[in-house]
């Protein structure tokens, strides 16, 4: 099934240059329905809002709300639990990546990273585009 | 001797003096009476109570060496100078980088906007340089992240300091006037030292429009 280019994206960075980079690559890539949050709780409130989206991609360390804690809620809320969600973040420990596999994540972006590691995790969580 | 022999001893000795000469007792007969007692105390003290008492006395030099070399780093001049200072210099490096990212994304943009208006092989190889430039701008996050790791650092480290600033006040502060003047750091050989300032916190920067004012205000 080909993936919708118009799915509505959600993405959570509490550094505004961040969420300009990632919305500029996703744009790059063909997707141009992007919403931007600054921190957990922010996303949260915008996924429960009604609107559908078909992707979150957030960072870990943030406040109030982290990453890890967004992806923890979306996954007990019964309307959100199947949603992809991709953690982009600088943390890289292995107990990091557990923690966030255990929670739920669809999958997992380290940074610094570039357009084809964005585009090819993107791939495995929708499907090819 | 336990305490109570010696006790009783000492009352036997004063009920003999008193027996003898009255109320009234000489210098010399409390003088011996004196040493009686201090006798008899040095006969008290154990080997093992005269290490324990060795061994406070060599913890209490320690203690006001640390005292005083803790006074000489100046621990409130690190409080109330030194760790401000670097933590308001930290915040002006994310501060700047981020100015500095948003700039280049502001470039970029520009440069995406022009895409439609070229050749399909100019427009291919800009979009990859232009991606290329996303991808590099991730520092800026990085940066961000990592400055905030020492900034909380030096948190705990002004923490700490102010501990020991409240523990130790007054006596570094007895301490320091006792010294007198700190010692001048060593001087920056270059004659022009009092002007290398580094960059300065924009609040505090001149803008070139200033500049520009004062040059032609000084002729």
């Amino acid at each position: 099934m080909a993936v919708d280019k118009n799915m509505r994206i959600l993405i959570v960075d509490d550094y505004k240059t961040m969420l300009r980079i990632i919305r500029n690559l996703l744009k790059q890539l063909g997707f141009n329905n992007i919403d931007e949050a600054t921190d957990g709780s922010m996303a949260l409130q915008m996924l429960r809002s009604g609107n559908t989206y078909g992707l979150v991609i957030s960072d870990w360390n943030m406040e109030p709300m982290t990453g890890l804690q967004l992806l923890r809620e979306v996954r007990a809320d019964a309307h959100l639990k199947s949603l992809p969600f991709i953690m982009v973040t600088a943390e890289s420990k292995t107990e990091n990546v557990i923690a966030a596999k255990e929670a739920g994540v669809s999958n997992y972006i380290v940074k610094p990273f570039n357009a084809e590691t964005l585009k090819t995790k993107m791939s495995s969580v929708l499907g090819d585009f | 001797m336990n305490q109570d022999d010696a006790e009783i001893a000492l009352q036997k000795r004063l009920d003999l003096i008193r027996a003898a000469r009255g109320n009234a007792v000489p210098l010399d007969d409390v003088a011996e009476v004196v040493r009686a007692i201090l006798d008899t105390m040095s006969g008290e003290i154990s080997a093992k109570e005269l290490q324990v008492y060795n061994e406070l006395e060599a913890l209490a030099v320690i203690i006001r060496e640390t005292k005083r070399e803790i006074a000489q780093i100046r621990p409130d001049e690190i409080k109330d100078d030194f760790l401000p200072t670097a933590a308001d210099e930290l915040d002006a490096i994310v501060q700047s980088t981020e100015t500095a990212a948003n700039t280049i994304l502001d470039a970029v943009e520009s440069i995406e906007a022009v895409i439609p208006n070229v050749s399909p092989e100019a427009g291919e190889a800009l979009t990859n340089a232009t991606m290329a430039i996303y991808e590099g701008c991730n520092f800026q996050d990085l940066t961000g992240q990592r400055i905030s790791k020492v900034v909380n650092t030096l948190k705990c480290i002004e923490e700490r300091v102010n501990t020991l600033v409240s523990a130790f006040g007054a006596e570094i502060e007895g301490v320091l006037a006792s010294q007198g003047a700190p010692e001048a750091p060593a001087a920056d050989p270059r004659d022009d030292a009092h002007l290398l300032n580094g960059p300065q916190h924009p609040e505090a920067a001149s803008s070139q429009d200033e500049i520009d004012r004062l040059l032609a205000s000084l002729g």
